[in-house]
């Protein structure tokens, strides 16, 4: 992952490394069961701690810090309202997350989320436009195609460069985004403008009646229920079925998945496509959903801000739904923050940034924790030590 | 990454996890990229449009206030959080929310401040928060009241709760560029822009013909960033019309900062937008065109504690106090001090027309007949697509 370079056509002379398995024990019952809790006491432990960290930050500023979680609970999940405005902002989150966290199966790390969600948003409004005398079901239908595909083209092309040319995918992915943007830009300050958009140029508007609604009885729109179907789609796709198996062989030893005869550089590719389709999708949302067209409004940071939720969730995209909702409810308490106790919005940005490098240190605990051992004494704990070196 | 739980790390992984951090790092500042505000238009006519049915008076009420980039951005955001200030010296309850993203981020925004913070008058003061959400919201809520500053509303259009203010700031412009034409030594400016949407278009054209009444000689060249808020391109911007020569900058963006703080550091003359930036530039700093929220935001809370209704498209320049000049910096001559003061003097009693022809754009083409005259509430001049003669750059 690493070293960059194209997929060799043939596993002849491929020497990778295999990972080394821990010694099989007669702990190997209660090891299983540990280890199928480990994700779950490690992300609670770091948000725990990121709590902690941040309670340091609020105590320095005079506050105190139990005040402030309650207001951000109530601000997140605490009144119907709250809750609601945390599911509408966890809903783009979702999608853009899977952008990052399909890839990453494969060992491959791609951050040009924002791009495919822009490239996403616009061709969905330019297809809602075309399709004007069209039903709004079969408008909204050829809407999330359009968006769907374009994003997936755009982040498929960054799986080309780096399967056949050998272009780092992260950095491809980021550059890509500004030229997304700038194609955005370029195509709604000029043949896409509505020439009645004079100061904040944008496309045409797709009409009232082809608009994503809400969910009926919710305050949140349709977007919610793709985010988390994608998810969840996501989700048995790499963990269920043999293309995600191939995919966590070639992200957990490339060589050995080419030695195997596995068509990695396909992986690659539609894993790249399915990606972008994700982050596509979150831009046609955007537009069918919110804003009725295609401006800059589209550039707001979800695809960034989807790298975060991906790596919090470990790149599990059934994770990502409850890190996205934990996010979401950081934005949603955000504002809360700024009205009551008159911080800076940087101060939420402190606490995501806290969150983040948290979650990074804990990462190095997998596999070291052996909370059994930890219970039995001295000898045992040795034993681990020694089991986790190896 | 993620398939490997348990199974022990590959360090190639873990750098992998180390480098994301750094490129997220760079990918943040990005997400300052988005952030587009000032800008106005309205395909209305003059600043008047039928009142809604009188509300009940509020006396007491809550004020929130959202913007669209930090409230300390010595720019767009800070003039506006200038003037929620006057709001609480007179004891209206005032909440404030900056940063909010022109999407549902903000809809949410606004609708927590009514839920959770009581507010029944609400200031989203970004250009791009009015269609879709302050539509969206004014409609969900028909008891709170919503002022955009825009100059956006639409009679018969728009919910009557809805009002939208905005000011002829390009006559400051006009006084700036006076005061630029005679300070400098080279005949040379420098304007550093966003984007060429008619609102910035007619800043720097009103800039250019301020500075040209007084010093025909002047030229001023442009650099469009294609951003609101783009500090690196801007300072980027800044420097290069520096090397042309240029020895006085100004600028529409969000926030003039970097531009002024680079003018001062290279040893030139700058002029400020939307708030001053006096304190960043003590020895270049000349003057500035800025915005006076607090009449606008005076008349409106006037009108709601009295239950009078309140005019819907709300505009004004010099004379209706919706704008005003930074202070002289130390380095106006008397001279331009005078030519400036004239100038202001002749807008405020309504003598001062900057858009008379014949008038020429930069490439040749005449834009306005001579005997011609357009006045300051001139429609045409809302949909402005040339610069004119004595603009160094293009609108394309």
């Amino acid at each position: 992952m690493s070293q960059v370079s194209p997929v060799p056509t043939s596993p002849a002379g491929a020497s990778g490394r295999v990972p080394s398995a821990r010694p099989a024990s007669g702990r190997a019952a209660r090891t299983s069961l540990l280890k199928k809790f480990e994700p779950l006491i490690i992300s609670s432990a770091a948000i725990i701690a990121t709590l902690l960290l941040f309670g340091v930050f609020l105590l320095l500023d005079g506050l105190n810090p139990l005040d402030v979680y309650e207001v951000m609970f109530r601000g997140a999940f605490g009144t119907w309202f709250s809750f609601q405005n945390t599911l509408q902002r966890a809903a783009p989150l979702m999608l853009t997350a899977l952008c990052t966290a399909l890839p990453m199966q494969l060992g491959l790390l791609v951050i040009g989320g924002e791009g495919a969600l822009v490239v996403g948003g616009v061709s969905a409004a330019v297809m809602g436009l075309a399709m004007q005398n069209a039903s709004p079901y079969v408008v909204l239908t050829g809407m999330l195609f359009a968006g769907a595909i374009a994003g997936g083209l755009w982040i498929a092309l960054v799986g080309v460069l780096r399967a056949y040319r050998g272009v780092s995918e992260t950095i491809s992915s980021l550059l890509m985004s500004y030229i997304a943007i700038a194609l955005m830009n370029h195509l709604v300050e000029g043949a896409l403008r509505d020439p009645e958009s004079l100061n904040k140029p944008a496309t045409r508007h797709i009409g009232e009646v082809n608009m994503l609604g809400p969910i009926p009885g919710l305050d949140v729109h349709w977007g919610l229920v793709y985010g988390l179907i994608a998810c969840l789609v996501g989700f048995v796709l790499m963990k269920r079925t043999i293309f995600g198996f191939a995919a966590a062989m070639t992200g957990g030893n490339m060589r050995a998945a080419l030695l195997s005869g596995l068509r990695v550089r396909h992986l690659m590719v539609l894993t790249c496509f399915l990606a972008g389709a994700a982050a596509g999708t979150a831009g046609m949302i955007e537009v069918a959903a919110v804003h009725g067209r295609a401006n800059a409004s589209l550039v707001a940071g979800y695809g960034y801000t989807g790298i975060l939720v991906a790596f919090v969730a470990r790149q599990n995209p059934l994770g990502v739904i409850p890190v996205a909702l934990l996010l979401g409810g950081i934005g949603a308490s955000g504002g809360l923050l700024q009205r009551n106790f008159n911080l800076p919005d940087a101060s939420v940005n402190v606490l995501q940034g806290i969150l983040f490098m948290v979650i990074l240190v804990s990462e190095t605990l997998y596999g070291k924790l052996d909370l059994w051992s930890f219970a039995r004494g001295a000898t045992a704990r040795k034993s681990a030590e020694a089991g986790a070196v190896a | 990454m993620g398939m490997t739980y348990g199974v022990g790390h590959k360090s190639s992984s873990r750098r992998a996890f180390f480098s994301c951090v750094g490129l997220l790092l760079s990918a943040s500042a990005l997400l300052n990229c988005s952030k587009k505000s000032d800008v106005a238009t309205t395909p209305a006519p003059a600043a008047s449009g039928s009142a809604a049915a009188a509300p009940a008076p509020q006396k007491q009420f809550t004020a929130g206030f959202i913007y669209v980039g930090s409230k300390s951005d010595y720019g767009y955001n800070q003039a506006h959080a200038e003037g929620a200030k006057t709001l609480t010296a007179m004891g209206i309850k005032v909440r404030e929310e900056e940063n909010v993203p022109e999407t549902l981020d903000v809809q949410k925004t606004m609708e927590s401040m009514i839920n959770l913070d009581g507010a029944s008058v609400l200031f989203p003061t970004s250009f791009g928060y009015f269609d879709p959400h302050i539509l969206k919201m004014a409609e969900k809520y028909p008891n709170v009241i919503f002022l955009h500053c825009g100059g956006m509303y639409t009679e018969g259009k728009h919910p009557k709760n809805v009002g939208s203010y905005f000011g002829y700031i390009d006559e400051a412009q006009y006084v700036a560029g006076i005061v630029a034409g005679m300070t400098t030594k080279t005949n040379k400016l420098g304007f550093v822009a966003a984007k060429p949407i008619p609102q910035v278009l007619r800043n720097i054209n009103s800039y250019t013909l301020g500075a040209k009444s007084v010093n025909p000689k002047v030229t001023l060249s442009v650099i469009f960033t294609g951003d609101w808020s783009m500090p690196v391109k801007e300072a980027e911007a800044a420097n290069s019309l520096i090397d042309q020569g240029a020895d006085v900058l100004s600028s529409h963006v969000d926030s003039p900062k970097v531009i002024i703080e680079t003018a001062e550091r290279r040893g030139v003359f700058s002029t400020g937008y939307h708030a001053s930036q006096a304190a960043l530039a003590p020895k270049g700093y000349l003057t500035g065109a800025e915005w006076n929220w607090e009449t606008v935001y005076k008349y409106y809370v006037d009108k709601i504690q009295k239950g009078e209704p309140f005019e819907h498209l709300l505009r004004g320049g010099f004379k209706e106090g919706f704008i005003k000049m930074s202070a002289y910096g130390p380095a106006v001559s008397d001279a331009a001090k005078a030519k400036a003061d004239e100038a202001k003097k002749k807008f405020m009693d309504g003598t001062l027309l900057i858009y008379t022809g014949p008038l020429k754009d930069n490439a040749g083409k005449e834009v306005i007949p001579a005997g011609t005259t357009m006045a300051q509430r001139d429609i045409k001049l809302e949909s402005m697509g040339y610069l004119v003669d004595g603009v160094k750059g293009s609108v394309h």
